[in-house]
């Protein structure tokens, strides 16, 4: 090769190359390790972290059994090592999930377009919100405090430098629930949307048609966040939304100790062409097929620039298509009674220990200490192999003495009594 | 001739949706251990659903078929090259696959406690460190999730160093053969636009970069080497030019594959970059996403780095959430862990002098391609090619074939296309990046295609206006589907029980 292309060595290939640019020592990186010597640094430091341990943390991040046939589909190299489907004619596998995802994410969430992903719901949340900017050509937004705290965090920074002023509103100190009248005191004629999500960090289920009968009266939008997508297997579906921006990692994703998830924004059809991010539309062959494509790439970055409404490119196609599978083996009536699992265990749980809050919950609620620190009881549980709840103190100051439950499928009865035996003492 | 391929039999697949049967599920659930609740009596009728209206019904042995369909309806690196320009499409070594699944990192809650969490962050740790010797830079950060992700970070952090000077500025220059991404992220960050120009050897003109700095030009965004493949022989005077007016270089390693063990973006006056792991680092493109988009950074920046930032203190590593200078979050948690695993497993594989073969290899493929395809299409950029070079289809458009019909008749010779109209520098560009992974036959193979296609269009051209000839989908119409969009399927049948679910929501 290199006497076709007229070179001695392979460094005659780097001649253009100014030689103060170059480095003149090898890397300090270790000589190369044997596949065996790989596998078995990994498996040490997956030793190192919590093994053999029942969790019951949720907030943003849920155990949920994981089927088997997701691994199997995902692992095809078809869909691991192809890339965005740029080229339709050699895609149609990845498209067609594609398009059936946007499909399952609509009916799940009784919008009627939704793109192809987004990085994770943190991010999703000021695409959203800057998606609202660009409809309403409103500039402030008004955000639950009982939306996600680290959600709430990426939302500043993505809003700092577009003009976009960020206002937090109250919870009902009882019930945890949206304080409708703070909420209310809060809009104003420049409030492009109003951000809230149900379940809300709390697990408490919000009531999404009142919120929107608040914004939509004063003109703004209504974005509904959801970050436990297994909820809406049970929940009437946020149609009363202008945009709905979630997190689906409850849907096979592992929780890789928070990503790689996928996000993803739906709304109504009227606001298409403001989505952020990657869309698939059915279309036809020139033999007269049906057959899909990348479309309405004019809103993209890659076609408009800097007049793009993201900055968005690759997006989460390989986690998208592990929530397509799971949507898929589960189905109309596993994912209802998946969900139906989930409350039952929460509630059983929650029967045991001190609530904090009134509001309906369906997976997660928040526990008194009643006067305990929650690093104590954590403790106690860390030497029954249990990972406790998360202490809120950390986002809610105001709520020190409390912690954050959350019980899936996978909790089992024993651990669940166990949790409200250690509360108890 | 077409040598890499013949037809074979392809099965049909309906949707989902149209295969569904009301009852199948390919669901199992252990039997209930706690009393069952009555949804609607703890959580409300009105906040409760009856039904997901037309969601999926099929058995499990459906679903594997149904996919499994699909996937052979895709090309992939797995089944040759896949030459797309910019987007480093090399292996993707399958421990990699295997070391993201275990347990103990697979399962582990990003709030579960450090102590209980040692082993994941040695892994992000000794990535971290790897990618500042990688590059040459001080500190790292891996909460992006991608690539224009990584950028948004970096110019935030441009922003947030230069406001602590006392003045944001206004404008950001960017080369005219920059990514799409870099205008759209600094409009993000909430800066102006400026275009450069590239000279006639494909680089920044220097001319012209000097005529538009002044004090309102926070920092430059370059590629380097850049998108015409050619390394920006000026980059340390582009640097000082920058540099002399308070200015920062930001740099898009998007071709970071060029100079792994070569040369560091640290050594040439980068003030901070993003990587792209599922580029440089081999983690999988996932037909797109995820991906992963680590910024690198000198040390004044570091203060400004999105917070937590990991720390090592008496042996054990913790998070550090006392930045008062952080541009603050960008991404819920800590980033997209599972890459960051497969990363250092591909760092690990390779070792320090394994990326430098890498990098060596990547170029000498790309230059292979180059000349052995230059005498049959437009080179206009003739600057040494790096990892990537970029034809022009002037040759081919004047007998009227284009770019994008190339590139579709590829397809029928067994390959996945390269990167069709970019950089916009070039006319009808034609941008390909074989990458390390290909052996000289494979090359050989996808140069005599090129060459034949040459022929083709001088002795055939409708051949090639019509391709692909021989896959399961014909040329696609994409104007049809921008034009009506049908971007979800929608159940034609009135279903008979929508009147009884109608009032509760269903």
């Amino acid at each position: 090769m290199l006497a076709a292309i007229g070179a001695t060595t392979l460094e005659d290939l780097f001649s253009q190359l100014p030689p103060e640019v170059r480095l003149k020592r090898p890397l300090a990186i270790a000589p190369g390790q044997s596949e065996y010597e790989i596998v078995d640094y990994f498996r040490r430091r997956g030793e190192e972290n919590a093994n053999g341990y029942a969790s019951f943390l949720g907030a943003g991040v849920y155990q949920h059994y994981r089927p088997v046939l997701v691994d199997t589909i995902v692992s095809r190299g078809e869909f691991l090592t192809s890339y965005t489907p740029y080229q339709a004619e050699i895609a149609q596998g990845t498209l067609t999930t594609i398009f059936e995802f946007q499909t399952m994410i609509c009916q799940l969430t009784g919008m009627e377009v939704a793109n192809a992903s987004m990085y994770d719901g943190s991010t999703a949340v000021p695409e959203a919100a800057m998606m609202a900017m660009r409809i309403t050509g409103r500039d402030r937004v008004v955000a639950a405090r009982t939306v996600h705290p680290e959600y709430r965090e990426v939302l500043q920074t993505y809003a700092q430098h577009q003009g976009m002023p960020v206002v937090e509103s109250s919870y009902a100190p009882d019930s945890g629930a949206l304080d409708f009248a703070d909420l209310e005191s809060k809009l104003d004629d420049q409030t492009a949307a109003v951000v809230i999500q149900s379940p809300n960090f709390f697990g408490i289920v919000e009531d999404v048609r009142r919120a929107a009968e608040l914004a939509h009266r004063r003109g703004a939008l209504l974005i509904v966040v959801f970050s436990e997508a297994v909820s809406l297997g049970i929940l009437e579906p946020p149609r009363d939304a202008d945009i709905v921006a979630g997190e689906l990692q409850s849907f096979a994703i592992s929780p890789v100790y928070g990503g790689p998830f996928a996000g993803v924004i739906a709304t109504k059809e009227k606001f298409m062409r403001q989505l952020p991010g990657r869309l698939v539309g059915e279309t036809k062959d020139t033999r007269g097929n049906r057959a899909f494509c990348l479309t309405l790439a004019t809103r993209e970055q890659h076609i408009r620039r800097e007049k793009a409404t993201s900055n968005i490119c690759t997006n989460q196609a390989l986690i998208a298509l592990m929530a397509t599978v799971f949507m898929t083996v589960y189905g109309k009536l596993g994912l209802r009674e998946l969900a139906e699992q989930n409350l039952a265990k929460a509630h059983y749980l929650a029967g045991k220990l001190p609530l904090r809050f009134s509001g309906p919950f369906f997976n997660e609620f928040v526990a008194s200490t009643n006067g305990r620190s929650p690093d104590e009881i954590n403790e106690t549980l860390l030497g029954k192999k249990i990972i406790g709840g998360l202490a809120l103190g950390r986002f809610y100051p105001e709520l020190g003495n409390t912690m954050l439950l959350c019980a899936t499928e996978m909790s089992r009865r024993q651990e669940l009594d166990a949790v409200g035996e250690v509360f108890a003492q | 001739m077409i040598r890499k391929v013949r037809q074979h039999i392809n099965q049909n697949e309906p949707l989902l949706f149209e295969r569904s049967s009301p009852g199948k599920g390919g669901y199992q659930l252990p039997a209930l251990d706690v009393p069952a609740v009555d949804a609607a009596a703890v959580l409300g009728r009105d906040k409760t659903r009856t039904e997901i209206e037309d969601f999926p019904e099929v058995s499990e042995v459906e679903a594997i078929r149904h996919f499994t369909r699909l996937s052979t309806h895709n090309y992939a690196i797995d089944l040759g090259l896949y030459p797309l320009g910019s987007c480093t499409m090399k292996y993707n070594p399958r421990v990699n696959e295997q070391v993201a699944r275990i347990e103990g990192l697979a399962w582990a809650h990003p709030y579960q406690p450090e102590t209980l969490a040692q082993g994941i962050l040695e892994v992000m740790g000794t990535l971290e460190k790897m990618l500042a010797e990688i590059t040459g830079m001080d500190a790292v950060s891996l909460q992006p999730a991608a690539g224009a992700h990584g950028e948004f970070t970096g110019i935030l952090m441009i922003r947030a160093l230069l406001e602590s000077r006392g003045n944001p500025r206004k404008r950001l220059l960017i080369p005219d053969s920059a990514h799409g991404t870099n205008p759209a992220t600094a409009t993000m960050a909430g800066y102006a636009v400026e275009n450069i120009k590239s000279n006639d050897c494909g680089m920044v003109d220097l001319e012209a970069l000097a005529r538009s700095m002044d004090e309102d030009v926070a920092a430059l965004m370059i590629t380097n080497p850049n998108t015409l493949g050619v390394f920006e022989q000026n980059i340390t005077r582009i640097a000082e030019l920058l540099h002399a007016k308070g200015a920062l270089v930001y740099m898009d390693g998007a071709n970071m594959n060029a100079l792994v063990g070569v040369a560091r973006p640290g050594d040439f006056g980068v003030d901070v970059m993003h990587l792209n792991l599922h580029k440089t680092f081999s983690t999988p493109h996932g037909g797109g996403g995820p991906g992963s988009g680590p910024v690198a950074v000198k040390k004044p920046l570091a203060p400004f780095l999105p917070k937590p930032t990991l720390q090592k203190s008496d042996g054990r590593w913790s998070w550090n959430y006392d930045r008062p200078q952080s541009i603050g979050r960008v991404r819920a948690y800590y980033g997209n862990v599972g890459m960051h695993i497969r990363a250092l497993a591909y760092i690990l594989a390779h070792g320090g002098d394994g990326l430098r073969n890498a990098t060596l290899d990547a170029v000498l493929n790309a230059t292979y391609i180059r000349k052995l395809v230059e005498p049959y299409y437009d080179l206009p950029h003739t600057a040494a090619t790096m990892h990537e070079c970029v034809f022009s289809d002037e040759r081919q458009a004047k007998r009227g074939v284009r770019t994008g019909d190339i590139a579709k008749r590829l397809i029928d010779y067994g390959f996945h296309p390269y990167t069709v109209s970019f950089p916009l520098i070039v006319r009808g560009a034609m941008m390909i990046e074989p990458t390390e992974t290909e052996s000289k036959a494979e090359l050989d193979l996808f140069i005599d295609a090129l060459i034949s296609i040459a022929k083709e269009v001088d002795e055939d051209p409708e051949t090639v206006l019509k391709a692909p000839h021989h896959t399961r989908t014909s040329r696609v119409d994409e104007v049809a589907a921008a034009r009506r969009p049908i971007v979800r399927w929608r159940n034609e049948r009135v279903p008979s029980n929508r009147s009884r679910t109608a009032g509760s929501g269903g």
